[in-house]
């Protein structure tokens, strides 16, 4: 069973969701999301700026095969995680920590809230 | 996974679930896609070691009768009559208009053709030779039987313990051997560009053969993940990526598997279908050729991207390509329309609106251990 962090968020698209002191939020990918990719070998990293919920606005890719990463909500991304460019496999490596993808402030604060928990998230991961 | 039971099941199902694979469909079968190495290491560790692949999924064929040879060329560019006992060869069946309709590995066996064709074509394959059959050829398949493929520079130092006679064979022979007591039939070839050994073995033996093999510290289990990206590092086509019956051995740049007997001047030549537009294509060129494709920087540029000349003006496509983990870059083949196709060629790929420059390349990317 892959480690799925009780402080944490988490979307159906498989990213997680840190809210910072500052009320910026940081993101990423599940570990569950990591092992079902595999190795991960490019990332392309989200440009700065103003993003809708859902939107695409990065990639993964494994070896085999390309994944979209979805914004979790709507707001300002800040920051992008730079370090994934030369070494895409801090994903696969720790995926809630060094192998974080993006920083971005949320329109609305209270809308992490509306995301899934740690609970509902494990069992939409088993369901799936 | 439990989502495949309408899928067949290879004899080593088992062994591969035992071994934690993950599972996925793949041409009707359920197929180990990679074990909990990863992808990335199981590739790394064929090119540095050796790698145990079942591809039993694939179909193997035997062809008994004094007019096996003669039948068998009259279906495809090679030169069967020609092959010696103890060697096999890779050739292509061809349609009417000279369009692919599978490649495949053939061996003579002394008293038979023995035959390896792609999963995905094996009924049709079948269904076509048995048409071809006459009175004097004697179609068996055996798609019952297992293959697992050894590859990698350790495979032969592995293979000389179970099978002392292997030290003989050279690149491309083949033999009946006992491996570790089991009576198998054993090429020395793969799809991986690596030195190793393909070895045919009877369903209910083949679980005790692969783990003789896999006790060897040298050798682990890889899944399908990892033999395509080998495949392509070593720039070996993909049946139904890299050509099929849209396109000519000439497009695909497999004219050196159309044998000089069977061209135009050669003894034996024509008498198979579609060999006249492959003997114009091979007089007069082609409009498109299947090339090796080095994109720049780290983004891998996949099967069906277009690639486009400095005008923005479309003039090919990427059949394969994916990250070439011992390449450590991107690595890709397609088609580009003539003009683009010498190596240093200049292309740009279209990867998710953004331009990537893209240099046709000399394939394999990577240099082969075939031990000749």
């Amino acid at each position: 069973m892959s480690n799925i962090p009780t402080e944490l968020k988490y979307t159906r698209s498989h990213e997680w969701v840190r809210t910072e002191d500052d009320g910026t939020v940081t993101v990423g990918i599940t570990d569950h999301a990591q092992e079902s990719l595999g190795d991960l070998v490019f990332v392309e990293l989200p440009e700065p700026g103003g993003v809708d919920s859902e939107a695409t606005v990065a990639v993964v890719e494994s070896v085999k095969a390309a994944s979209d990463i979805y914004s979790p909500l709507a707001g300002e991304i800040t920051e992008a995680n730079e370090r994934l460019a030369d070494e895409p496999e801090l994903i696969n490596q720790d995926p809630y920590g060094e192998g974080w993808l993006f920083r971005m402030r949320p329109a609305d604060e209270g809308a992490v809230d509306a995301l899934l928990d740690a609970a509902a998230y494990t069992e939409f991961a088993a369901e799936e | 996974m439990s989502d495949d039971t309408d899928l067949r099941r290879v004899p080593l199902d088992a062994l591969h679930r035992e071994l934690g694979a993950r599972m996925v469909p793949f041409a009707g079968y359920a197929m180990p896609v990679s074990y909990p190495l990863g992808v990335m290491k199981e590739h790394l560790h064929t090119r540095e070691r050796a790698g145990l692949f079942d591809v039993s999924h694939m179909g193997q064929v035997c062809l008994y009768g004094a007019d096996a040879a003669g039948m068998l060329e009259s279906l495809t560019t090679g030169n069967i009559a020609g092959l010696k006992p103890g060697r096999q060869r890779y050739t292509l069946f061809t349609d009417e208009r000279g369009g692919i309709l599978d490649d495949f590995m053939v061996c003579n066996a002394g008293d038979h053709l023995y035959l390896v064709v792609n999963a995905a074509c094996k009924d049709d394959d079948l269904a076509h030779l048995e048409a071809h059959a006459g009175a004097g050829v004697r179609v068996e398949s055996r798609f019952d039987r297992a293959l697992l493929a050894l590859q990698g520079p350790a495979a032969a130092e592995v293979m000389a313990e179970l099978a002392p006679d292997s030290r003989e064979m050279v690149f491309m022979d083949a033999r009946p051997l006992e491996v570790a007591g089991v009576p198998c039939f054993v090429t020395r070839s793969g799809y991986t560009g690596e030195d190793g050994f393909e070895i045919s073995v009877a369903a209910e033996d083949a679980d005790t053969l692969a783990r003789r093999l896999l006790a060897y510290e040298a050798v682990e289990p890889v899944g399908l993940g990892a033999r395509d990206s080998l495949r392509l590092e070593a720039g070996l086509c993909l049946y139904g990526h890299d050509m099929d019956t849209t396109t000519t051995p000439v497009e695909a740049a497999l004219e050196w598997a159309v044998s000089r007997v069977r061209r135009p001047g050669g003894s034996r030549e024509g008498g198979y279908p579609g060999a006249d537009v492959i003997a114009g294509q091979l007089r007069d060129g082609v409009d498109r050729r299947r090339v090796g494709l080095r994109p720049e920087g780290r983004a891998p540029v996949r099967e069906g991207v277009e690639l486009q000349d400095g005008d923005g003006r479309g003039v090919g496509r990427v059949t394969s390509g994916g990250f070439g983990p011992s390449v450590g870059a991107p690595v890709a083949m397609g088609y580009v329309e003539t003009g683009f196709e010498a190596v240093g060629s200049r292309v740009t790929a279209l990867v998710r609106g953004r331009g990537i420059p893209v240099t046709v390349a000399e394939t394999p990317f990577l240099r082969p251990g075939y031990r000749r």
